[in-house]
């Protein structure tokens, strides 16, 4: 782990003796959670509170920053720093925060419409950065906190109070504007799914922005939106778990893969020893993972886990790494070398005094 | 008066009879791409280094190349300098330099009579006369050409000179092509005009080699334009073509080291000396808008001093990064205009809920919506009082000069940082763009800005904060005798706690939908920026502290204002100005103030907000003199309105507005 107070962060001496172990519930808050009785956010709250305290991190390091939703009450239910900001606009929060500290271990909470709606250029713009900080987007396809308006991930046709004969829009997929945006870490598990803290834990130690669409299930205003891709008897027929560098099997008898004629893929039944005809996942392969973004349940298996993967430079780094270069070079400046720089001129007295001021 | 022509001169070597003069103001005038910001701006350097007061007013189109040859594309720059104190650019033109008909046609009317006007007598040509909207003349396909008309050479001292010509012979040789020839032109009207006013050609030289010789790597160009400028100066030395040729002296300024320095530079350099003070990173966050972008310019180089720039993907998202880096505990900054204060206005209001420091610059300019982008304006000082939902009070000031800009800008950030609130900067496009001579000061007359951040604490032995719910926990509304509360950085142990736009309990800051809690908080929020009126100073009066008339002003009048009373004082007249520089809150004694004078005048660029905000606290029957038209008041603006006031001609009328320079009763 990085050492936390450097820079400016503090002035006070990091303690020499070792820091607790924090467990889960160490980073609850005493605030009572206020979520609907069933919700969906519960179970992405426990496996939050797992990951932070399992990859070792320090309460007063990590900030959890949201918009405006059902998801964005999460930073009051973490004992950590927390922001619950305005709609949309969380990516200009942690952009800023994180130029400020690069420190900090920053999580940015929000869900359909906060990210992909009100805010999906914010979204775009802090994808291409890839500022270092964990995205979790709590999808449920729905507008939960206003009482049930269809979200732009609702499917076409959706019949709810704003749109009593069917949404006419069509709806936007998460994973792809993530890709297309320029995302280094693209990911997808469900409220429900045992791979859920597999795929945040390894979303937490990505460097740079790490995107992971949570399919999460509102039981009030859109239940059993996910019922196939969640529900005991149907999930392992409807799932795609990718791995990287192993072949695309599914089903419960794990009968069933997916494989590309031409650059069209199909499913498949295998029989034994028949993988090899099988797509590999190479999490490194951005077409691979354009493509398998577009399959979607019922044509084909709902692909969960991680899309891409890549290494790239972080923009708060950068940032800092441009301070840096020009401290070097220039050396750094003080308030007399700013008042000085440029042109500056001495005015003697009385240089004219011989001149008469006036016609 | 006859039009001077060009004969050659009589007495070879004899120059003219030279006058003195207080001022001078002078303006050039051509199409966009003619590079009359820079001529303008060597001018300015060159009698800034002379010794002058100087005060400038650029004025250029919004749009980057408007049609060549139109009334539409025209640039002008003017400049006024002086042997005395001045506090505006000026008011009537003594010397225009047009480039073209369209320059002569948009700028002739603000010359005075028996001004000087030099005409680029080349561009006189068919198609510019055309393209210029000049009228056709009768019977024929050609329009009317200003300078056959004898009633300009009559009212002016017209002086026609064939520049494109001449600067075309003289860099016949230079290896440029025509374009580039007549890129230097420019310098060659700047020569001319040095020459006229008796000032060295030394600076100029210098800046043109280091501009184009050592930073653009193109020796050729900085030869041509130094040439250009040295032909036109020889023009005038031996053209004989002006019957006396001017100089203004020194001005009365204290010895020193100066330095040129423009309202958005100041401002710049404020923010980053307020860092400093604090020792803190500024984080500047915002999104290119005329006329605000100069401040992201200047910042953007200045990375040496521990700056940090982001140019966000739009306001809103600057505006909330700038919270962000507030939250992590440095030093966030955001700078607009107008438009951009709008989108900004919902994350303004989560600064204020959660009472973090946040400056927010306003260079406003000429609205509503798009408005005119490159004029300046005062009408955001409603938006900026109350542009939220809710109440949402805001500190809120305006620097008055170029240079108190920085002042200003120091002040923000201090006000921001030590009281925890957000704060408005209102400057203003003629603040932003104008410049004047600043004395350089040195480090050691800045005191350090205190900060206090909370130290680290264990959840065990923390203090319960007093007459709250007591808990192990950090409660991040408790508040010491200002009403402000704790400026805790994340990576503090034991300081964790949760920030958010829903109303929060005073004290421990969780969630509060309780009625007397939100009503405490309103309540506390307006307080906390009202006490900052208690380290403010106290509304300063320019001349006797009662009298007949008050003439109350804020922001960029501040200089025809104070000319104005000042003349009406030599005058004899009972008046005095104040500057209201703290808008919000107001100083102390102003109510005090108010009451001493018979009659308030209040001069503003709007149609009158400042007015309805000294109504409707003070009660006082103030009046308005509201000018929109982009441009600064003019001083003799605002004398008539005093001395209609003072003469009782006022009647009733609520405000007047200015027509043509003039102030007359409907």
């Amino acid at each position: 782990m990085k050492k936390r107070f450097g820079r400016r962060g503090g002035r006070w001496p990091v303690p020499e003796t070792k820091l607790p172990v924090l467990k889960a519930k160490d980073f609850a808050s005493d605030q009572d959670v206020k979520w609907c009785p069933g919700c969906g956010d519960y179970a992405i709250l426990n496996a939050v509170q797992r990951v932070v305290a399992q990859t070792g991190h320090r309460r007063e390091n990590t900030v959890f920053i949201s918009g405006i939703g059902c998801s964005s009450r999460f930073p009051y239910y973490m004992d950590t720093y927390g922001f619950h900001s305005i709609h949309g606009r969380a990516p200009g929060f942690v952009t800023g925060l994180k130029i400020a500290n690069p420190e900090l271990d920053v999580w940015m909470v929000t869900g359909d419409g906060d990210g992909f709606s009100i805010g999906g250029n914010h979204m775009m713009h802090l994808l291409r950065r890839n500022v270092d900080v964990n995205v979790l987007l709590f999808n449920n396809r729905i507008y939960g906190l206003t009482k049930g308006q269809y979200s732009p991930t609702s499917e076409q046709g959706k019949k709810t109070k704003s749109t009593p004969m069917g949404s006419l829009d069509f709806p936007i997929d998460p994973v792809q504007v993530a890709l297309a945006s320029g995302g280094t870490f693209v990911a997808r598990s469900t409220d429900k799914d045992r791979g859920l803290t597999d795929v945040m834990t390894q979303a937490s130690k990505h460097r740079g922005t790490s995107f992971c669409e949570v399919y999460q299930n509102c039981n009030i205003f859109n239940d059993g939106a996910y019922e196939p891709l969640t529900g005991k008897d149907t999930r392992e027929d409807s799932v795609l778990y990718l791995e990287h560098g192993k072949p695309m099997v599914f089903g419960k008898e794990r009968d069933k893969g997916l494989r590309l004629i031409g650059n069209r893929p199909e499913v498949v039944n295998i029989t034994s020893g028949g993988e090899d005809d099988l797509v590999f996942h190479d999490e490194t392969n951005l077409t691979l993972a354009m493509m398998l973004a577009r399959l979607h349940y019922p044509e084909f298996p709902e692909p969960l886990g991680v899309f891409y993967r890549e290494e790239r430079e972080v923009y708060e780094g950068l940032v800092s790494a441009q301070v840096d270069e020009a401290t070097a070079k220039r050396g750094a400046g003080t308030l007399d070398d700013l008042f000085n720089a440029g042109d500056t001129y001495v005015l003697d007295q009385g240089k004219d005094s011989t001149h008469g001021l006036h016609d | 008066m006859p039009t001077d022509t060009l004969e050659p001169p009589a007495a070879p070597g004899d120059t003219p009879p030279r006058v003195a003069r207080t001022n001078a103001v002078i303006r050039f005038a051509g199409d966009s791409g003619d590079g009359m910001q820079l001529a303008g701006t060597q001018f300015t350097d060159t009698s800034a280094v002379a010794g002058n007061d100087v005060a400038t007013l650029p004025d250029y189109p919004a749009e980057i190349r408007a049609p060549a040859g139109t009334v539409a594309g025209v640039s002008g720059f003017q400049i006024n300098f002086a042997a005395e104190d001045i506090y505006t650019p000026g008011d009537v033109v003594h010397a225009l330099i047009a480039m073209n008909p369209a320059a002569l046609k948009a700028h002739i009317q603000d010359v005075e009579p028996g001004g000087t006007v030099i005409v680029n007598e080349t561009e006189f040509t068919k198609t510019n006369l055309k393209k210029a909207g000049y009228p056709l003349i009768d019977g024929t396909r050609d329009h009317a050409n200003p300078l056959d008309d004898p009633e300009l050479a009559q009212r002016y001292k017209l002086v026609k000179v064939p520049i494109t010509k001449l600067n075309q012979e003289v860099l016949k040789d230079s290896g440029l092509n025509p374009k580039g020839v007549n890129r230097c032109r420019n310098m060659w009207a700047l020569g001319l005009v040095y020459w006229l006013f008796d000032r060295p050609l030394d600076n100029t030289i210098k800046n043109l080699r280091e501009t184009f010789e050592k930073r653009k790597n193109l020796p050729a160009v900085a030869e041509a334009n130094i040439r250009s400028l040295r032909a036109g100066y020889d023009f005038g030395e031996t053209a004989e073509l002006f019957p006396v040729t001017y100089r203004v002296p020194q001005a009365d300024i204290a010895p020193g080291k100066y330095r040129k320095i423009t309202g958005n530079e100041a401002l710049a350099m404020g923010l980053i000396a307020a860092s400093r003070l604090a020792d803190k990173n500024l984080v500047y966050c915002s999104y290119p808008i005329t006329p605000a972008s100069d401040i992201l310019h200047y910042l953007a180089p200045q990375k040496h001093y521990g700056v940090k720039t982001f140019q966000a993907e739009d306001e809103i998202a600057a505006c909330c990064a700038a919270i962000g880096v507030s939250f992590a505990g440095q030093l966030g900054v955001t700078g607009t205009s107008g438009p951009g204060l709008a989108l900004k206005g919902e994350a303004m209001g989560l600064a204020v809920m959660t009472e973090l420091p946040l400056v927010v610059v306003n260079v406003q300019r000429g609205g509503p919506s798009t408005g005119l982008p490159t004029k300046t304006e005062q009408s955001d000082l409603l938006q900026a009082m109350f542009g939220r939902n809710g109440d949402c009070p805001m500190v809120v000031l305006a620097p008055q000069s170029p240079a108190d800009c920085f002042h200003a800008a120091l002040e923000a950030c201090t006000i921001a940082m030590q009281h925890m609130v957000p704060v408005l900067l209102l400057s203003d496009g003629y603040l932003a763009n104008g410049s004047e001579p600043w004395l350089v000061p040195q480090a050691s007359d800045f005191a350090p800005i205190e900060i206090d951040h909370p130290h680290p604490r264990n959840h065990a032995d923390a203090e319960p904060p007093s007459g709250e719910a007591s808990g192990p926990t950090f409660h991040p509304y408790t508040r010491d005798a200002n009403l402000v509360r704790p400026w805790m950085r994340p990576g503090t142990p034991g300081g964790e706690h949760r920030l958010g736009g829903l109303e929060k309990q005073n004290g421990t800051g969780n969630v509060s939908y309780d009625p007397q809690n939100h009503q405490e908080m309103t309540r506390l929020r307006a307080a906390k920026v009202a006490k900052v009126a208690d380290h403010l100073p106290e509304l300063e009066i320019n001349g006797p502290p009662e009298g007949d008339l008050l003439v109350l002003g804020w922001g960029g009048p501040y200089g025809s204002i104070t000319t104005a009373v000042n003349r009406m004082r030599e005058r004899g007249h009972a008046v005095s100005s104040a500057q209201l520089r703290y808008l919000n809150p107001m100083p102390k004694n102003l109510g005090q103030v108010l009451k001493n004078f018979r009659g308030v005048l209040i001069p503003e660029l709007n149609d009158g907000q400042l007015r309805l905000l000294i109504r409707g606290r003070y009660l006082v029957d103030a009046r308005g003199l509201n000018k929109v038209q982009g441009k600064p008041f003019l001083v003799e603006e605002v004398e008539q309105a005093i001395e209609l006031m003072l003469s009782g001609e006022w009647g009733d009328e609520e405000a007047l507005w200015p027509e043509r320079g003039a102030v007359a009763r409907a």
